[in-house]
């Protein structure tokens, strides 16, 4: 049994966490404001980057000779990972869950006899997974110092890619990252870049609209494109997980919050009845001693 | 009819500029300038650094520009750029510095003759605003 001055000691500590924990989430509250705000900000660029690629792919035709980002090299024998993380922990299960949806893909390309290559953007995915996966990680980039997220940086990882690419260092590159869907739910995300995966919502409204004019031709506008439209996606995942990283870290504080407040609580109660106990202890003896006289 | 038609400029942080009233606008696309105007044959093209122009009824607004894909289709002009800036708060410094990291980039051996032409351009343009 803690004697009551552990039980007041304890009710403080657990008290001034609670008031950390309680400014994080205010924090986290007001940082994901923005993000989001940001993140949303950012959809036009990227939704309409998708768009022209995919008018443009359209209108190839000849595919053996298309830029090798856009259709492949042909083989899948080498698979380049990006694993998208934060640079700050206490944000619940948002580093976690990337590197769950990363490992498995990981282990799949293992299975499989691929090449696994590995660059963690982010300090807690290189913390994470270096301890499995040291041998694989050929990069690891941080950008702890920059305050906002900007394309500057999203651009050198696109930089990065395209340079390893071009000296066949991979053939198929994908993305893991968060996607923001509200406050309380991310989605892990598995992404793949290179080659690109032209496939999905391919089917809008576009019977019509191979009629463009291209100057100069297809192929050098595509090729001018693609390492564009990687930096963009890098970009767009860097936002989304901000706001993800952010969202997560305000759902995790504010559950600290609310378990701080049960356990004073608890604590508390404990403290009085013990008090009382003492207490009543101590009338118990003097009023048998009173009687005993 | 009015003659006017939208246009979008949009960079990766934020819509840049969105206007439904120009009729006109000049764009410094790879292999020259082009004006565009309403019910122009859908394109799609690059960009070169240069000065993308903005005619509407009231106003006329400048952007220095140094990459991007311009897109035209039904009557609205996405134009999706890196860098840009609207020429009447250019700061001056940076237009400067951006001058010389060109030039200490031309002086490299090492680059090839299309990346020299761009960057020709790129000092050429950004002098003549530096002028200004």
């Amino acid at each position: 049994m803690p004697s009551l001055d552990d039980l007041r000691k304890r009710i403080t500590s657990v008290k001034s966490t609670q008031k950390i924990t309680k400014a994080m989430k205010m924090v986290a509250a007001a940082k994901l404001r923005k993000a989001q705000e940001n993140a949303e900000k950012g959809r036009p660029y990227s939704e309409k980057m998708n768009n022209v690629i995919l008018n443009l792919s359209k209108s190839i035709t000849d595919k053996e000779n298309a830029p090798k980002l856009l259709v492949g090299t042909g083989e899948e024998k080498v698979h380049l990972c990006i694993v998208l993380t934060a640079d700050r922990g206490l944000c619940g299960g948002f580093n976690t869950n990337i590197i769950k949806k990363a490992k498995s893909y990981f282990e799949k390309i293992i299975s499989e006899n691929k090449t696994l290559k590995i660059i963690t953007v982010g300090s807690k995915g290189y913390d994470q997974l270096k301890r499995q996966y040291k041998s694989y990680i050929v990069e690891n980039i941080s950008f702890k110092e920059s305050k906002n997220i900007n394309y500057f940086d999203a651009d050198k990882v696109g930089k990065i890619i395209i340079e390893k690419f071009e000296k066949n260092e991979f053939d198929v590159c994908a993305i893991f990252y968060n996607k923001f869907k509200n406050v309380i739910t991310q989605i892990p995300q598995e992404q793949q870049i290179v080659p690109l995966n032209e496939d999905k919502d391919g089917k809008d409204d576009s019977s019509n609209d191979n009629d463009y004019e291209f100057e100069p031709d297809e192929d050098e506008i595509l090729s001018n494109l693609l390492p564009k439209n990687i930096s963009t996606q890098i970009f767009k995942a860097m936002l989304e997980n901000s706001a993800s990283e952010q969202g997560s870290r305000m759902t995790a504080m504010d559950n600290a919050t609310r378990n701080a407040g049960e356990l004073v609580d608890r604590l508390t109660i404990e403290y009085n009845r013990s008090r009382q106990a003492a207490i009543t202890k101590e009338l118990i003896e003097i009023i048998s001693g009173a009687e005993s006289l | 009819m009015s003659n006017h038609f939208n246009i979008d400029i949009v960079n990766p942080e934020q819509s840049f500029l969105s206007k439904d009233n120009v009729f006109e606008v000049v764009i410094p696309a790879v292999e020259g300038e082009i004006g565009i105007l309403k019910d122009h044959i859908p394109i799609i093209s690059f960009l070169k650094p240069g000065i993308i122009r903005v005619f509407s009824e009231s106003e006329e607004q400048s952007f220095y520009v140094e990459d991007g894909i311009v897109e035209f289709k039904d009557n609205t002009l996405s134009v999706l750029t890196s860098s840009i800036f609207d020429l009447k708060d250019a700061d001056k410094n940076f237009v400067s510095e951006s001058i010389s990291s060109a030039e200490a980039e031309l002086s490299k051996d090492n680059i090839d003759d299309q990346k020299r032409f761009l960057l020709n351009h790129k000092v050429e343009v950004l002098k003549s605003i530096s002028i200004n």
